[in-house]
This record gives C-alpha cells, sequence and structure tokens, in this order.
C-alpha cells in the first residue's frame, strides 16, 4: 500500500529529534486522530538552518514529517512557508487516498514552526 | 514468516483439505441431484452436517444451515428472527463490543423500526450484567451477545445470558465465530437458541460457515431461491466447504484440552515475556476470562500501524486496533468502549496465537520487540511530552 519512497523514510526517517533553544517549534495534530507531529526549526539570516522532528503516528505520519524536513533544510522562511502537502506527497511517490491527510499535517507543523518563529521575532 | 494473526483467520490443516479435496474435482456432483454423482454429494453434507451438529452439541442435524460464513450467519440470524418475531414486540438487545457483523447488523434493524439496546462492557471488557438484565423489557424478543470478543478476547457470560433469556422466552443468538476451537461449547448446557460459526477461523477454508438453529426458533429466510438448507439458506451447497467445515469442527472438538492448553501456555509466555522486557505496556481485557489464543497490548506513545509494519519488517504478523489499518480515523470501538483513551487505542496490538505457532515464535517476538519500541518511542513526542513515566 504505501511506496518504496514512504517505506525508507518511514525506516530510516531523516532528522529525527529536537533542537534545543530552536528558533521556533510547532505541534500539530492530537492523539485522537493518531497523529502528532512536532516541528522544530532553526533560523539563520532567514534561512533554515536546521529542521528536525518527532512524530506519533502511523508510517505515513512519519515518512512525511520526515520528507518535509529534507524539503525545507536550506531554504528561505518564506520558500518553506510555501510548502505544500501536496509537494511532500509527492516527493514520497504518492501516498494512499486515506493518509493524504498525514501529508496535510506536515505542512501544518511545518508552518505552526515558522508562526512560532515569526511571533517570537515580533514579526 | 512468523504468523499470530489467527484471529483474522487460519491455515487450512492437511487433514481437513485431504478430506475436501475429491470434492472439487472427481466427487464434484450436486447434493440436490438424484443420480449417483448426486447422492455421493448429499451423502457427504450429510455426514458434515452430523459432525458439526455432534462439535457444539446440537442434538438434531436439522438444527445445522450451512451459509457462507460468520458474517452471513449473523445477518440471517438477526434478520429473520426479527422478522419472524416482529408480531411478538419489537425490542433487541446487543452490545456495545460486537463484531461490525452484528452492530452494523442493528443498525439496520433500528433503521426498520426496532428499538435496540446497547449493553456496554466494563473495563475488562466482559458485559455488564446488570445492566443487560436491566436492559430486559416485556417487548424484548431478541438478543445476541457474542462469546468472545474478536479483537480483546473476552469470554462473556454466555451461560448466565442463555439462562435469562430462557427464562424470559426471548430468543438468544450468540457469534461464536472466535470462541469455536478455543472454548468448550454445548448449546444445550448453555441455552443457546442461535449461534454462528465461521470455518476460516477453526483451520477450514474461507466461505463457509453455519447457524444453529435450535428447533422451534422460527426464522424468516433472507435470501429467496430454491429449497436448499430446508428453504433457509437457498443455493447449491458448498460441497467441499461443508465437508471440510464438518472436518474442521471434528478436530476443533477432538483436540480442544490440548489445543487450549497448549495455548495458554504459549499465550502466558507472550504476555508474561512483553511485560518483562517493554515498559509501559497494558493488557486489554480480563486477565483470565479471555480465550486462550488473544494477546492484546497497548504499547504506551506509539501508533499501531507504525508498530504493525516493524513487525512486518521482522517477519512478524499481528493486527492492530489502530484506525489506520481500517481507513477510518477512529480507532477499535471495542478498545475505547473499555475505557481507553484514543491515544492507548491506537498503540494497541493484537497477537492472535493458533496451532502453526511455537514457543520458538514466542521467543523471537519477545526478542525483537523492545528494539522496535525503543526506536518509536525515541521518535514520539509523546513519551518527551510524559516524560516516560506514565505506566499501567
Amino acid at each position: 500500500m504505501y511506496s518504496e519512497k514512504v517505506m525508507d523514510h518511514f525506516q530510516n526517517p531523516r532528522n529525527v529529534g529536537e533542537i534545543e533553544n530552536a528558533s521556533g517549534v510547532g505541534t500539530v495534530g492530537n492523539a485522537k486522530c493518531g497523529d502528532i507531529m512536532k516541528i522544530y526549526i532553526q533560523v539563520e539570516d532567514g534561512i533554515l538552518k536546521d529542521v528536525k522532528f518527532k512524530t506519533f503516528g502511523c508510517a505515513a505520519a512519519i515518512a512525511t514529517s520526515s520528507m518535509a524536513t529534507e524539503l525545507i533544510i536550506g531554504k528561505t522562511v518564506e520558500e518553506a512557508l510555501d510548502l505544500t502537502n501536496k509537494a511532500v506527497a509527492e516527493a514520497l511517490d504518492g501516498l494512499p487516498p486515506v493518509k493524504m491527510h498525514c501529508s496535510v499535517l506536515a505542512e501544518e507543523g511545518i508552518k505552526a514552526a515558522i508562526e512560532d518563529y515569526m511571533a517570537k521575532q515580533g514579526k | 514468516m512468523i504468523y499470530m494473526d489467527y484471529s483474522a483467520t487460519s491455515y487450512v490443516k492437511d487433514e481437513v483439505f485431504n478430506e475436501m479435496a475429491p470434492y472439487f474435482k472427481d466427487k464434484f456432483g450436486n447434493a440436490s441431484s438424484i443420480h449417483a454423482m448426486g447422492r455421493e454429494a448429499r451423502k457427504a453434507v450429510d455426514a458434515a452436517r452430523e459432525k458439526c451438529a455432534k462439535a457444539i452439541g446440537a442434538k438434531q442435524t436439522s438444527e445445522i444451515f450451512f451459509t457462507s460464513g460468520g458474517t452471513e450467519s449473523d445477518n440471517m440470524a438477526i434478520r429473520g428472527v426479527c422478522a419472524a418475531y416482529a408480531g411478538k414486540g419489537k425490542h433487541i438487545i446487543t452490545s456495545t463490543l460486537e463484531h461490525h457483523a452484528v452492530l452494523h447488523t442493528f443498525e439496520e434493524m433500528a433503521k426498520q423500526g426496532f428499538e435496540v439496546t446497547y449493553v456496554p462492557a466494563d473495563e475488562k471488557g466482559i458485559l455488564d450484567m446488570d445492566a443487560f438484565k436491566k436492559a430486559i423489557r416485556p417487548d424484548t424478543i431478541f438478543v445476541s451477545i457474542m462469546f468472545a470478543n474478536n479483537e480483546i478476547g473476552t469470554i462473556q457470560p454466555i451461560n448466565e445470558i442463555g439462562d435469562i433469556c430462557r427464562e424470559k422466552g426471548i430468543v438468544f443468538h450468540t457469534d461464536a465465530v472466535q470462541a469455536m476451537g478455543n472454548v468448550s461449547i454445548d448449546v444445550d448446557k448453555l441455552n443457546v437458541d442461535m449461534m454462528s460459526i465461521s470455518g476460516h477461523k477453526i483451520y477450514a477454508p474461507k466461505g463457509i460457515g453455519l447457524l444453529y438453529v435450535r428447533k422451534g426458533i422460527k426464522f424468516n429466510p433472507i435470501t429467496t431461491g430454491g429449497s436448499h438448507e430446508r428453504g433457509k439458506r437457498p443455493g447449491t451447497e458448498n460441497v467441499p466447504g461443508i465437508v471440510a467445515l464438518g472436518k474442521a469442527m471434528e478436530l476443533a472438538n477432538d483436540n480442544l484440552d490440548a489445543h487450549v492448553s497448549r495455548m495458554i501456555e504459549m499465550r502466558d509466555k507472550l504476555i508474561d515475556g512483553i511485560f518483562e522486557n517493554v515498559p509501559h505496556v497494558r493488557l486489554n481485557g480480563d486477565r483470565d476470562k479471555r480465550l486462550c489464543t488473544n494477546a492484546n497490548i497497548s504499547f504506551e506513545y506509539v501508533e499501531g500501524e507504525s508498530l504493525l509494519l516493524n513487525l512486518d519488517l521482522k517477519g512478524i504478523c499481528a493486527s492492530s486496533g489502530s484506525a489506520c489499518t481500517s481507513g477510518s480515523l477512529d480507532p477499535s470501538h471495542v478498545l475505547l468502549g473499555i475505557g481507553l483513551d484514543h491515544q492507548t487505542a491506537h498503540g494497541s496490538i493484537r497477537f492472535s496465537l493458533g496451532d502453526g505457532n511455537t514457543m520458538e515464535d514466542i521467543d523471537y517476538v519477545i526478542e525483537v520487540l523492545p528494539g522496535i519500541l525503543e526506536n518509536l518511542r525515541a521518535m514520539s513526542p509523546l513519551y518527551e511530552l510524559e516524560g516516560g513515566v506514565k505506566n499501567v
């Protein structure tokens, strides 16, 4: 049911962990629906120098978190805000229809972390 | 491959397969034909019916109706009795623990004007008998309570329910799909009026099952056609399937004691091994009043599908109460029904054992589980948020 890329990111997730004194942290989802994603970002000069995540969820939730972090590392904050759930799903060679909400969660997690960063910046 | 999903389905045993095989090619006759080929098939069907009746303590072979499996048997019982007894009353009772084959059929009956009471279970997954007794009304015509739960394996007080229904003159049906072969069943001693059984849970193939109906209980057929199964379940008999079911039920009954004690030994080793080697786990369902084959365990801070896929990558087949395996967002109604919060319900795994398992299988699962849990928990924000101190 999952693509090889999803299984790869599920088995070898990239950027798992936390960032101490992160520029921004976003937590989305809830245990009720079975997925919680926490995204940490480190911003320097408007660039996402580092991104880490922790996820409670199914294989798709873990894989989308992993892929989303890969897609935005090194990008500007503005570019990261443009990341869509569709782009995450496509980068994973697709997701089963019932799992598309996991990619939405990844997009929302990154936006939440950036919003937290911006709030801290007073922007 | 280590298969621990016998509550989902079982393999077909050699003895069963060998007994059914001739009825596909050499003895392919239609049991309704009057020629020699037909008579040969009829004889096989009759012999199987006798074995099935004997295995559950049914007094007469005419009380056995062959079906395509558990779902059809449940539908025949519920819809059939509701239609036949509607003039007597329109109140029917079931439990919140039931399989969807029963639950969704009761929902359908509610749409047709029947009033349904859903009796809850306690936190151990056993039917609340006080609530059950209070639910009974003068116009109650039908009760359906499963013998053993398919997810958490709890065995319900069928005897007590049967006695109450008999005394009140209420038709009592039980879905015994999971219980057959794992629990001693005697429909007379238990005062069961109707009972569903499925072949593929007891080492017969998929697509065969039966409905036991006590003599004197009325039920309208839900399909129309020929006079097969005394007009109650029209359609040409699945002769190889019926032969297989007869053999499988005979084997289940003959080997019951040895099977149960072997399963209990493996099940307990699995449960104890997991509790000793993995922190933050809980066993779902009563510790003792449970199927000899069932270990349903919640692993806190992780999600069931992730765990299941990791087990699969290690060659272990199990199943999960997680929403993610069913396509809906809600976790199992059974796990929520016994009071689990969503997070814990999402992290539940059902290991269901069978005759193909060995002690080495149990050792292997206990060996690989701690590492998988460590990895997933290291990734879980819940573990961090709650500091990994919660235990049950």
